[in-house]
Protein backbone atom coordinates (compact mmCIF):
# COMPACT_ATOMS: atom_id res chain seq x y z
CA UNK A 1 0.00 0.00 0.00
CA UNK A 2 1.02 3.61 -0.45
CA UNK A 3 1.02 4.23 3.29
CA UNK A 4 3.06 1.07 3.91
CA UNK A 5 5.74 2.05 1.42
CA UNK A 6 5.90 5.62 2.81
CA UNK A 7 6.42 4.20 6.29
CA UNK A 8 9.12 1.82 5.11
CA UNK A 9 10.88 4.64 3.26
CA UNK A 10 10.84 6.74 6.46
CA UNK A 11 12.19 3.83 8.47
CA UNK A 12 14.99 3.30 5.96
CA UNK A 13 15.84 7.01 5.97
CA UNK A 14 16.01 7.05 9.76
CA UNK A 15 18.31 4.04 9.76
CA UNK A 16 20.54 5.52 7.06
CA UNK A 17 20.81 8.73 9.04
CA UNK A 18 21.95 6.80 12.12
CA UNK A 19 24.41 4.75 10.12
CA UNK A 20 25.83 7.83 8.40
CA UNK A 21 26.78 9.15 11.85
CA UNK A 22 24.55 12.16 11.52
CA UNK A 23 25.90 14.66 13.96
CA UNK A 24 22.46 15.53 15.25
CA UNK A 25 21.74 12.10 16.71
CA UNK A 26 25.04 10.52 17.67
CA UNK A 27 28.21 11.90 19.26
CA UNK A 28 31.19 12.92 17.15
CA UNK A 29 33.95 10.35 17.35
CA UNK A 30 36.99 12.18 18.75
CA UNK A 31 39.05 8.98 18.59
CA UNK A 32 39.11 8.88 14.79
CA UNK A 33 40.77 11.08 12.18
CA UNK A 34 38.28 13.24 10.30
CA UNK A 35 38.10 14.67 6.80
CA UNK A 36 38.06 18.43 6.30
CA UNK A 37 34.35 18.27 5.47
CA UNK A 38 33.64 16.45 8.72
CA UNK A 39 35.69 18.96 10.69
CA UNK A 40 33.91 21.91 9.06
CA UNK A 41 30.53 20.35 9.83
CA UNK A 42 31.68 19.74 13.40
CA UNK A 43 32.73 23.38 13.75
CA UNK A 44 29.27 24.45 12.64
CA UNK A 45 27.75 22.08 15.14
CA UNK A 46 29.88 23.43 18.00
CA UNK A 47 28.72 26.93 17.14
CA UNK A 48 25.06 25.92 16.82
CA UNK A 49 25.01 23.92 20.06
CA UNK A 50 26.88 26.50 22.14
CA UNK A 51 25.73 29.88 20.83
CA UNK A 52 26.40 31.73 24.07
CA UNK A 53 30.09 30.85 24.12
CA UNK A 54 31.08 29.91 20.55
CA UNK A 55 31.26 31.99 17.41
CA UNK A 56 33.22 31.39 14.24
CA UNK A 57 35.36 33.82 12.31
CA UNK A 58 36.73 33.58 8.79
CA UNK A 59 40.09 35.31 8.75
CA UNK A 60 41.54 34.48 5.37
CA UNK A 61 41.52 32.23 2.32
CA UNK A 62 43.82 29.37 1.44
CA UNK A 63 45.56 29.26 -1.93
CA UNK A 64 42.71 27.08 -3.23
CA UNK A 65 40.24 29.67 -1.92
CA UNK A 66 38.90 27.88 1.12
CA UNK A 67 37.77 29.94 4.09
CA UNK A 68 40.26 29.72 6.94
CA UNK A 69 38.01 29.56 9.98
CA UNK A 70 38.55 29.71 13.70
CA UNK A 71 36.23 29.16 16.66
CA UNK A 72 36.16 31.98 19.18
CA UNK A 73 35.25 30.47 22.54
CA UNK A 74 34.54 32.26 25.81
CA UNK A 75 31.81 34.23 27.56
CA UNK A 76 30.68 37.03 25.30
CA UNK A 77 31.74 40.49 26.30
CA UNK A 78 31.14 44.01 25.03
CA UNK A 79 34.69 45.02 25.91
CA UNK A 80 37.72 43.34 24.30
CA UNK A 81 39.08 40.43 26.31
CA UNK A 82 42.55 39.01 26.63
CA UNK A 83 43.00 35.95 24.45
CA UNK A 84 44.77 32.66 23.82
CA UNK A 85 45.49 31.46 20.28
CA UNK A 86 45.77 27.85 19.19
CA UNK A 87 46.31 26.58 15.66
CA UNK A 88 46.56 22.99 14.48
CA UNK A 89 47.50 21.44 11.17
CA UNK A 90 49.93 23.96 9.74
CA UNK A 91 51.62 20.84 8.33
CA UNK A 92 49.24 18.63 6.41
CA UNK A 93 50.50 15.17 7.39
CA UNK A 94 50.42 15.84 11.15
CA UNK A 95 46.88 14.53 11.53
CA UNK A 96 47.09 14.18 15.31
CA UNK A 97 47.27 17.98 15.56
CA UNK A 98 43.78 18.79 14.19
CA UNK A 99 42.53 15.85 16.24
CA UNK A 100 43.92 17.61 19.31
CA UNK A 101 42.28 20.93 18.50
CA UNK A 102 38.93 19.17 18.26
CA UNK A 103 39.55 17.36 21.53
CA UNK A 104 40.54 20.62 23.23
CA UNK A 105 37.37 22.36 22.09
CA UNK A 106 35.26 19.42 23.22
CA UNK A 107 36.91 19.43 26.65
CA UNK A 108 36.48 23.12 27.40
CA UNK A 109 32.92 23.21 26.10
CA UNK A 110 32.10 20.16 28.17
CA UNK A 111 33.56 21.53 31.40
CA UNK A 112 33.09 25.30 31.54
CA UNK A 113 29.75 25.03 33.31
CA UNK A 114 30.99 22.69 36.03
CA UNK A 115 34.72 23.28 36.33
CA UNK A 116 35.36 26.58 38.12
CA UNK A 117 38.84 26.95 36.62
CA UNK A 118 37.60 26.60 33.05
CA UNK A 119 34.66 28.83 33.91
CA UNK A 120 37.06 31.54 35.04
CA UNK A 121 39.07 31.13 31.86
CA UNK A 122 35.89 31.61 29.84
CA UNK A 123 35.15 34.74 31.84
CA UNK A 124 38.53 36.39 31.50
CA UNK A 125 39.76 35.06 28.16
CA UNK A 126 38.70 34.25 24.65
CA UNK A 127 40.13 31.18 22.95
CA UNK A 128 40.80 31.55 19.23
CA UNK A 129 41.15 28.02 17.89
CA UNK A 130 41.90 27.06 14.29
CA UNK A 131 41.41 23.28 13.96
CA UNK A 132 43.00 23.08 10.49
CA UNK A 133 45.12 25.95 9.25
CA UNK A 134 46.60 24.34 6.12
CA UNK A 135 43.28 23.14 4.75
CA UNK A 136 44.51 22.65 1.18
CA UNK A 137 47.42 20.50 2.34
CA UNK A 138 45.25 18.55 4.76
CA UNK A 139 42.70 17.74 2.10
CA UNK A 140 45.50 16.74 -0.27
CA UNK A 141 46.92 14.36 2.36
CA UNK A 142 43.55 12.59 2.41
CA UNK A 143 43.37 12.27 -1.36
CA UNK A 144 45.16 8.94 -1.79
CA UNK A 145 47.77 6.74 -0.11
CA UNK A 146 50.61 8.36 -1.99
CA UNK A 147 49.69 11.84 -0.73
CA UNK A 148 49.39 10.93 2.96
CA UNK A 149 52.82 12.36 3.81
CA UNK A 150 52.36 15.80 2.22
CA UNK A 151 53.58 18.65 4.44
CA UNK A 152 53.43 21.99 2.68
CA UNK A 153 50.79 24.30 1.27
CA UNK A 154 49.43 23.68 -2.23
CA UNK A 155 50.44 26.86 -3.96
CA UNK A 156 52.17 26.23 -7.29
CA UNK A 157 55.88 26.76 -7.78
CA UNK A 158 56.95 30.14 -9.13
CA UNK A 159 59.44 30.85 -11.89
CA UNK A 160 60.74 27.65 -13.47
CA UNK A 161 59.83 25.57 -10.43
CA UNK A 162 57.84 22.47 -11.24
CA UNK A 163 57.11 21.48 -7.65
CA UNK A 164 54.16 22.50 -5.52
CA UNK A 165 53.95 24.01 -2.09
CA UNK A 166 55.70 26.11 0.53
CA UNK A 167 56.48 25.12 4.10
CA UNK A 168 54.07 27.41 5.94
CA UNK A 169 56.17 27.17 9.09
CA UNK A 170 59.14 28.73 7.33
CA UNK A 171 57.14 31.43 5.58
CA UNK A 172 56.51 33.86 8.47
CA UNK A 173 58.22 37.21 8.93
CA UNK A 174 60.57 35.95 11.63
CA UNK A 175 64.18 35.90 10.52
CA UNK A 176 62.77 34.64 7.25
CA UNK A 177 65.25 32.71 5.13
CA UNK A 178 68.09 32.79 7.63
CA UNK A 179 68.50 29.20 8.77
CA UNK A 180 66.90 25.76 8.52
CA UNK A 181 65.28 26.43 5.17
CA UNK A 182 65.83 25.44 1.55
CA UNK A 183 65.68 27.64 -1.53
CA UNK A 184 64.88 24.55 -3.59
CA UNK A 185 61.15 24.84 -4.17
CA UNK A 186 60.84 21.04 -4.27
CA UNK A 187 62.13 20.80 -0.70
CA UNK A 188 59.82 20.12 2.20
CA UNK A 189 61.34 23.09 4.01
CA UNK A 190 61.09 25.51 1.08
CA UNK A 191 60.34 28.84 2.71
CA UNK A 192 58.50 30.36 -0.24
CA UNK A 193 59.52 32.87 -2.91
CA UNK A 194 59.17 35.65 -0.33
CA UNK A 195 58.17 35.96 3.29
CA UNK A 196 54.40 35.75 3.70
CA UNK A 197 53.93 34.63 0.10
CA UNK A 198 51.40 32.10 1.40
CA UNK A 199 47.87 33.37 2.12
CA UNK A 200 47.57 30.99 5.09
CA UNK A 201 50.61 32.53 6.78
CA UNK A 202 49.35 36.00 5.89
CA UNK A 203 45.96 35.27 7.44
CA UNK A 204 47.52 34.32 10.77
CA UNK A 205 49.90 37.27 10.60
CA UNK A 206 47.09 39.73 9.96
CA UNK A 207 44.90 38.32 12.71
CA UNK A 208 47.66 38.29 15.32
CA UNK A 209 48.63 41.80 14.28
CA UNK A 210 45.06 43.04 14.69
CA UNK A 211 44.74 41.37 18.11
CA UNK A 212 48.28 41.98 19.29
CA UNK A 213 47.31 43.74 22.50
CA UNK A 214 44.84 41.08 23.58
CA UNK A 215 46.90 37.99 22.74
CA UNK A 216 48.59 36.59 25.82
CA UNK A 217 49.55 33.17 24.56
CA UNK A 218 50.27 31.56 21.20
CA UNK A 219 50.15 27.77 20.89
CA UNK A 220 50.81 25.95 17.64
CA UNK A 221 50.29 22.18 17.47
CA UNK A 222 52.42 19.79 15.39
CA UNK A 223 53.75 16.25 15.37
CA UNK A 224 55.90 14.26 15.89
CA UNK A 225 58.68 14.22 18.48
CA UNK A 226 57.15 14.74 21.93
CA UNK A 227 58.64 18.19 22.34
CA UNK A 228 57.63 21.58 23.69
CA UNK A 229 59.55 24.20 21.74
CA UNK A 230 60.20 27.73 22.94
CA UNK A 231 61.38 30.64 20.79
CA UNK A 232 63.60 31.19 18.88
CA UNK A 233 64.52 28.85 16.05
CA UNK A 234 67.65 30.88 15.31
CA UNK A 235 70.66 29.76 17.40
CA UNK A 236 71.95 33.29 18.04
CA UNK A 237 68.72 34.91 19.19
CA UNK A 238 67.25 34.54 22.66
CA UNK A 239 63.81 35.48 23.85
CA UNK A 240 64.03 37.99 26.72
CA UNK A 241 61.82 35.75 28.87
CA UNK A 242 63.60 32.51 27.91
CA UNK A 243 64.05 31.43 31.52
CA UNK A 244 60.38 31.88 32.26
CA UNK A 245 59.34 30.16 29.03
CA UNK A 246 61.53 27.18 29.95
CA UNK A 247 60.02 27.08 33.44
CA UNK A 248 56.49 27.16 32.06
CA UNK A 249 57.37 24.61 29.38
CA UNK A 250 58.95 22.22 31.87
CA UNK A 251 55.88 22.47 34.10
CA UNK A 252 53.72 21.63 31.10
CA UNK A 253 55.93 18.64 30.25
CA UNK A 254 55.58 17.45 33.83
CA UNK A 255 51.80 17.76 33.57
CA UNK A 256 51.91 15.72 30.35
CA UNK A 257 54.01 12.94 31.87
CA UNK A 258 51.62 12.66 34.82
CA UNK A 259 48.80 11.57 32.50
CA UNK A 260 50.24 8.54 30.66
CA UNK A 261 53.93 8.51 31.47
CA UNK A 262 55.11 9.95 28.16
CA UNK A 263 58.14 12.18 28.36
CA UNK A 264 58.30 15.45 26.42
CA UNK A 265 61.52 17.42 26.07
CA UNK A 266 61.54 21.20 26.40
CA UNK A 267 63.87 23.66 24.73
CA UNK A 268 64.58 25.86 21.74
CA UNK A 269 64.66 24.23 18.31
CA UNK A 270 68.43 24.79 17.89
CA UNK A 271 68.91 22.84 21.12
CA UNK A 272 66.49 19.95 20.90
CA UNK A 273 65.41 19.72 17.27
CA UNK A 274 67.15 21.76 14.56
CA UNK A 275 67.69 25.42 13.86
CA UNK A 276 65.02 27.05 11.74
CA UNK A 277 63.52 30.40 10.86
CA UNK A 278 60.25 31.83 9.63
CA UNK A 279 58.13 29.87 12.08
CA UNK A 280 54.76 31.08 13.32
CA UNK A 281 55.86 30.61 16.93
CA UNK A 282 58.84 32.90 16.41
CA UNK A 283 56.66 35.49 14.68
CA UNK A 284 54.21 35.48 17.56
CA UNK A 285 56.99 36.04 20.08
CA UNK A 286 58.61 38.74 17.95
CA UNK A 287 55.46 40.84 17.82
CA UNK A 288 55.29 40.67 21.59
CA UNK A 289 53.03 37.76 22.48
CA UNK A 290 54.92 36.77 25.60
CA UNK A 291 54.06 33.06 25.83
CA UNK A 292 54.59 31.29 22.55
CA UNK A 293 55.07 27.53 22.29
CA UNK A 294 55.13 24.78 19.70
CA UNK A 295 53.81 21.39 20.75
CA UNK A 296 55.19 18.37 18.90
CA UNK A 297 52.85 15.56 19.90
CA UNK A 298 53.36 11.75 19.83
CA UNK A 299 55.26 9.74 19.01
CA UNK A 300 59.05 9.73 18.93
CA UNK A 301 59.47 8.03 15.56
CA UNK A 302 57.92 4.58 15.92
CA UNK A 303 54.88 5.49 13.80
CA UNK A 304 55.78 9.13 13.32
CA UNK A 305 53.19 11.05 11.35
CA UNK A 306 50.91 8.06 10.88
CA UNK A 307 49.96 7.74 14.54
CA UNK A 308 47.46 4.91 15.10
CA UNK A 309 43.92 5.99 15.92
CA UNK A 310 43.99 4.11 19.21
CA UNK A 311 46.58 6.65 20.36
CA UNK A 312 44.47 9.70 19.56
CA UNK A 313 42.65 9.70 22.90
CA UNK A 314 45.69 9.29 25.21
CA UNK A 315 47.76 11.74 23.13
CA UNK A 316 45.03 14.36 23.30
CA UNK A 317 44.49 13.78 27.01
CA UNK A 318 48.11 14.38 27.90
CA UNK A 319 48.48 17.33 25.52
CA UNK A 320 45.35 18.89 27.02
CA UNK A 321 46.95 18.88 30.44
CA UNK A 322 50.13 20.34 28.99
CA UNK A 323 48.28 23.12 27.19
CA UNK A 324 46.12 23.86 30.23
CA UNK A 325 49.18 24.05 32.43
CA UNK A 326 50.47 26.86 30.23
CA UNK A 327 47.09 28.56 29.82
CA UNK A 328 46.39 28.54 33.57
CA UNK A 329 49.82 29.96 34.28
CA UNK A 330 49.28 32.74 31.75
CA UNK A 331 45.79 33.43 33.08
CA UNK A 332 46.83 33.51 36.73
CA UNK A 333 49.72 35.80 35.96
CA UNK A 334 47.36 38.28 34.33
CA UNK A 335 44.30 37.93 36.54
CA UNK A 336 45.63 36.93 39.97
CA UNK A 337 45.76 40.54 41.12
CA UNK A 338 42.04 40.88 40.44
CA UNK A 339 41.38 37.87 42.66
CA UNK A 340 43.58 39.28 45.40
CA UNK A 341 41.79 42.62 45.22
CA UNK A 342 38.41 40.92 45.62
CA UNK A 343 39.67 38.83 48.51
CA UNK A 344 41.21 41.87 50.24
CA UNK A 345 37.97 43.80 49.94
CA UNK A 346 36.09 40.86 51.41
CA UNK A 347 38.41 40.63 54.42
CA UNK A 348 38.21 44.35 55.03
CA UNK A 349 34.42 44.15 55.03
CA UNK A 350 34.37 41.14 57.34
CA UNK A 351 36.85 42.72 59.74
CA UNK A 352 34.82 45.91 59.84
CA UNK A 353 31.69 43.93 60.57
CA UNK A 354 33.42 41.99 63.35
CA UNK A 355 34.79 45.15 64.95
CA UNK A 356 31.43 46.88 64.80
CA UNK A 357 29.68 43.82 66.20
CA UNK A 358 32.34 43.54 68.96
CA UNK A 359 31.62 47.13 69.98
CA UNK A 360 28.14 46.10 70.96
CA UNK A 361 29.60 44.23 73.91
CA UNK B 1 78.84 25.17 16.32
CA UNK B 2 79.89 21.64 17.20
CA UNK B 3 80.92 21.38 20.82
CA UNK B 4 83.60 19.05 22.08
CA UNK B 5 83.33 17.44 25.46
CA UNK B 6 80.19 16.67 27.35
CA UNK B 7 76.95 17.01 25.45
CA UNK B 8 73.51 17.78 26.79
CA UNK B 9 71.73 14.38 26.62
CA UNK B 10 68.37 15.92 25.71
CA UNK B 11 69.79 17.98 22.86
CA UNK B 12 69.74 16.79 19.29
CA UNK B 13 73.43 16.04 18.62
CA UNK B 14 73.43 13.31 21.25
CA UNK B 15 70.03 12.05 20.16
CA UNK B 16 71.05 11.82 16.50
CA UNK B 17 74.18 9.86 17.39
CA UNK B 18 72.10 7.57 19.63
CA UNK B 19 69.66 7.01 16.80
CA UNK B 20 72.56 5.84 14.64
CA UNK B 21 73.54 3.39 17.37
CA UNK B 22 69.90 2.22 17.42
CA UNK B 23 69.97 1.57 13.67
CA UNK B 24 73.11 -0.49 14.21
CA UNK B 25 71.49 -2.39 17.09
CA UNK B 26 68.45 -3.21 14.98
CA UNK B 27 70.52 -4.46 12.04
CA UNK B 28 72.15 -6.94 14.39
CA UNK B 29 69.35 -7.85 16.77
CA UNK B 30 66.10 -6.79 15.13
CA UNK B 31 63.59 -9.40 14.01
CA UNK B 32 59.92 -9.71 13.03
CA UNK B 33 59.22 -9.65 16.75
CA UNK B 34 61.80 -7.21 17.97
CA UNK B 35 62.52 -3.61 17.04
CA UNK B 36 64.46 -1.36 19.41
CA UNK B 37 63.67 2.28 19.99
CA UNK B 38 65.56 4.93 21.91
CA UNK B 39 64.18 5.52 25.36
CA UNK B 40 66.63 8.02 26.78
CA UNK B 41 70.18 9.27 26.46
CA UNK B 42 71.83 9.35 29.88
CA UNK B 43 75.24 10.73 29.04
CA UNK B 44 76.99 11.83 25.90
CA UNK B 45 80.25 13.38 24.81
CA UNK B 46 81.92 14.10 21.49
CA UNK B 47 85.41 14.80 20.25
CA UNK B 48 87.08 15.44 16.96
CA UNK B 49 89.41 12.62 15.97
CA UNK B 50 92.48 12.41 13.71
CA UNK B 51 91.71 11.80 10.02
CA UNK B 52 88.91 14.34 10.39
CA UNK B 53 85.94 12.66 11.95
CA UNK B 54 83.82 13.13 15.03
CA UNK B 55 83.37 10.46 17.65
CA UNK B 56 80.44 10.38 20.03
CA UNK B 57 80.48 8.37 23.23
CA UNK B 58 76.99 7.52 24.43
CA UNK B 59 75.29 5.99 27.43
CA UNK B 60 71.62 5.34 26.71
CA UNK B 61 68.62 3.08 27.25
CA UNK B 62 66.50 1.32 24.66
CA UNK B 63 63.16 -0.44 24.70
CA UNK B 64 61.67 -3.06 22.44
CA UNK B 65 58.72 -1.54 20.59
CA UNK B 66 57.26 -5.00 20.13
CA UNK B 67 56.72 -5.42 23.86
CA UNK B 68 55.03 -2.05 24.19
CA UNK B 69 55.14 -0.17 27.48
CA UNK B 70 55.41 -3.46 29.34
CA UNK B 71 58.95 -4.13 28.19
CA UNK B 72 62.05 -3.44 30.26
CA UNK B 73 64.65 -0.89 29.26
CA UNK B 74 68.08 -2.15 28.20
CA UNK B 75 71.15 -0.14 29.05
CA UNK B 76 73.63 0.37 26.21
CA UNK B 77 76.84 2.22 25.52
CA UNK B 78 78.19 3.06 22.08
CA UNK B 79 80.94 4.83 20.21
CA UNK B 80 79.62 6.39 17.04
CA UNK B 81 82.17 7.76 14.59
CA UNK B 82 80.99 10.07 11.82
CA UNK B 83 83.74 10.26 9.22
CA UNK B 84 84.43 13.61 7.58
CA UNK B 85 85.08 12.62 4.01
CA UNK B 86 84.46 14.37 0.68
CA UNK B 87 81.75 11.97 -0.28
CA UNK B 88 79.46 10.65 2.40
CA UNK B 89 80.49 7.41 4.05
CA UNK B 90 78.61 5.43 6.63
CA UNK B 91 79.22 6.05 10.33
CA UNK B 92 81.10 3.45 12.31
CA UNK B 93 79.46 2.04 15.42
CA UNK B 94 80.79 0.04 18.35
CA UNK B 95 77.99 -1.04 20.63
CA UNK B 96 77.54 -2.87 23.90
CA UNK B 97 74.14 -3.59 25.44
CA UNK B 98 73.54 -5.40 28.69
CA UNK B 99 71.47 -8.55 28.82
CA UNK B 100 70.95 -8.67 25.04
CA UNK B 101 71.40 -12.41 25.00
CA UNK B 102 68.73 -12.85 27.64
CA UNK B 103 65.88 -11.62 25.49
CA UNK B 104 64.98 -14.77 23.66
CA UNK B 105 61.35 -14.86 24.58
CA UNK B 106 60.48 -14.25 20.94
CA UNK B 107 62.11 -17.46 19.64
CA UNK B 108 58.80 -19.32 19.52
CA UNK B 109 56.95 -16.60 17.65
CA UNK B 110 59.82 -16.26 15.21
CA UNK B 111 59.85 -19.97 14.49
CA UNK B 112 56.08 -20.08 13.97
CA UNK B 113 56.21 -17.05 11.68
CA UNK B 114 59.10 -18.57 9.75
CA UNK B 115 57.40 -21.91 9.28
CA UNK B 116 54.19 -20.24 8.13
CA UNK B 117 55.85 -18.24 5.38
CA UNK B 118 58.80 -20.37 4.22
CA UNK B 119 56.35 -22.73 2.50
CA UNK B 120 56.37 -22.44 -1.31
CA UNK B 121 52.74 -21.34 -1.50
CA UNK B 122 53.23 -18.35 0.80
CA UNK B 123 53.08 -15.23 -1.34
CA UNK B 124 52.51 -12.27 0.95
CA UNK B 125 51.83 -9.03 -0.80
CA UNK B 126 50.52 -5.84 0.77
CA UNK B 127 50.56 -2.06 0.45
CA UNK B 128 50.61 0.89 2.83
CA UNK B 129 51.51 -0.53 6.22
CA UNK B 130 50.20 1.04 8.34
CA UNK B 131 47.31 2.57 6.42
CA UNK B 132 46.68 6.31 6.51
CA UNK B 133 44.98 6.00 9.92
CA UNK B 134 47.92 4.21 11.51
CA UNK B 135 46.14 0.88 11.56
CA UNK B 136 47.70 -2.41 10.59
CA UNK B 137 46.44 -5.95 11.00
CA UNK B 138 48.14 -8.23 13.48
CA UNK B 139 49.22 -10.37 10.55
CA UNK B 140 51.12 -7.45 9.05
CA UNK B 141 52.96 -6.40 12.21
CA UNK B 142 55.92 -8.79 11.81
CA UNK B 143 56.31 -7.63 8.22
CA UNK B 144 56.30 -4.00 9.34
CA UNK B 145 59.00 -4.83 11.88
CA UNK B 146 61.05 -6.71 9.28
CA UNK B 147 60.80 -3.70 6.99
CA UNK B 148 61.87 -1.45 9.86
CA UNK B 149 64.88 -3.65 10.60
CA UNK B 150 65.84 -3.87 6.92
CA UNK B 151 65.37 -0.11 6.60
CA UNK B 152 67.82 0.27 9.50
CA UNK B 153 70.60 -0.95 7.22
CA UNK B 154 69.83 1.95 4.88
CA UNK B 155 69.25 4.49 7.64
CA UNK B 156 72.55 3.49 9.26
CA UNK B 157 74.42 3.82 6.00
CA UNK B 158 72.86 7.17 5.07
CA UNK B 159 73.20 8.81 8.49
CA UNK B 160 75.37 11.80 9.29
CA UNK B 161 75.40 14.37 12.07
CA UNK B 162 72.91 16.34 9.97
CA UNK B 163 70.28 13.64 9.59
CA UNK B 164 67.82 11.90 11.89
CA UNK B 165 65.98 9.04 10.21
CA UNK B 166 62.83 7.16 11.09
CA UNK B 167 60.68 4.92 8.93
CA UNK B 168 57.45 6.71 8.07
CA UNK B 169 55.61 3.89 6.34
CA UNK B 170 56.03 0.65 4.42
CA UNK B 171 54.75 1.44 0.94
CA UNK B 172 54.74 -2.21 -0.10
CA UNK B 173 55.92 -5.70 0.77
CA UNK B 174 56.12 -8.46 -1.81
CA UNK B 175 57.33 -11.89 -0.88
CA UNK B 176 59.81 -13.37 -3.32
CA UNK B 177 60.71 -17.00 -3.80
CA UNK B 178 62.54 -18.31 -0.75
CA UNK B 179 66.22 -18.93 -1.24
CA UNK B 180 68.66 -20.98 0.84
CA UNK B 181 65.94 -21.41 3.47
CA UNK B 182 65.63 -17.65 3.90
CA UNK B 183 62.40 -15.70 3.65
CA UNK B 184 62.93 -13.28 0.79
CA UNK B 185 61.03 -10.03 0.90
CA UNK B 186 61.04 -7.04 -1.37
CA UNK B 187 60.10 -3.84 0.48
CA UNK B 188 59.50 -0.31 -0.61
CA UNK B 189 59.98 1.84 2.49
CA UNK B 190 59.41 5.54 3.09
CA UNK B 191 62.00 7.07 5.38
CA UNK B 192 61.60 10.42 7.10
CA UNK B 193 64.56 12.67 7.81
CA UNK B 194 63.79 15.16 10.57
CA UNK B 195 66.11 18.10 9.77
CA UNK B 196 65.19 18.26 6.07
CA UNK B 197 61.67 16.94 6.67
CA UNK B 198 62.09 14.94 3.47
CA UNK B 199 60.42 11.63 2.74
CA UNK B 200 62.95 9.39 1.02
CA UNK B 201 61.86 6.26 -0.80
CA UNK B 202 63.96 3.10 -1.03
CA UNK B 203 63.29 -0.28 -2.59
CA UNK B 204 65.16 -3.13 -0.97
CA UNK B 205 65.50 -6.88 -1.03
CA UNK B 206 65.94 -8.51 2.38
CA UNK B 207 66.29 -12.04 3.66
CA UNK B 208 65.41 -13.36 7.09
CA UNK B 209 65.46 -16.56 9.07
CA UNK B 210 65.52 -17.13 12.82
CA UNK B 211 69.12 -18.37 12.56
CA UNK B 212 70.62 -15.81 10.22
CA UNK B 213 68.59 -12.75 11.17
CA UNK B 214 67.94 -9.95 8.70
CA UNK B 215 70.25 -9.37 5.74
CA UNK B 216 69.82 -6.73 3.08
CA UNK B 217 70.88 -7.87 -0.36
CA UNK B 218 69.93 -5.00 -2.62
CA UNK B 219 68.91 -1.39 -2.13
CA UNK B 220 67.71 1.09 -4.71
CA UNK B 221 66.87 4.73 -4.10
CA UNK B 222 63.62 5.69 -5.79
CA UNK B 223 62.61 9.19 -6.84
CA UNK B 224 59.29 10.41 -5.45
CA UNK B 225 58.68 13.21 -7.90
CA UNK B 226 58.85 12.40 -11.62
CA UNK B 227 61.56 14.98 -12.28
CA UNK B 228 63.83 14.40 -9.27
CA UNK B 229 67.04 12.64 -10.36
CA UNK B 230 69.58 12.99 -7.57
CA UNK B 231 69.80 10.61 -4.60
CA UNK B 232 70.13 12.37 -1.21
CA UNK B 233 73.88 11.95 -0.66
Amino acid sequence: TMKGSVISVLVVLALVDRLAGGLEHRSYDYTKYHTMDEISAWMNQMERENPDVVSSMIYGQTYENRNITLLKIGFKSTTPKKAVWMDCGIHAREWIAPAFCQHFVKEILGSYKTDSKVNTLFKNLDFYITPVLNMDGYIYSWKEYTTRLWRKSRSPGTGNCTCVGTDLNRNFYANWGMVGISRDCCSDIYNGPTALSEPEAKAVTDFLGAHQNEMLCYLTIHSYGQLILVPYGHPNISAPNYDELMEVGLAAAKAITAVHGKSYKVGTPPDILYANSGSSRDFARLIGIPYSFTFELRDEGNYGFILPEDQIQPTCEEAYHGAMSIINYVHDKNFKSAAIKVTATLWTTLTALWISSAKVF
Amino acid sequence: MASTGDLEPTHYPARRAAQVALHYLNTHHGSPFRVFGLQQVHKASAEDVEAGGRKYKLDFSVTDWASGSAGPALRCSADVLFPRTERHSAPDVKLRCEALQQINRTAQEEEAFYQKHITPDSAVSARDIPDSYGNMSEEMQPFWRLARVAASFIMLRESSENTEFNMAQVASVTQQESSEEQLMLEFVVLLHDLPSQEIVQWKLLASWSPDRGVRVLQTEWQPRCPHATKPPN
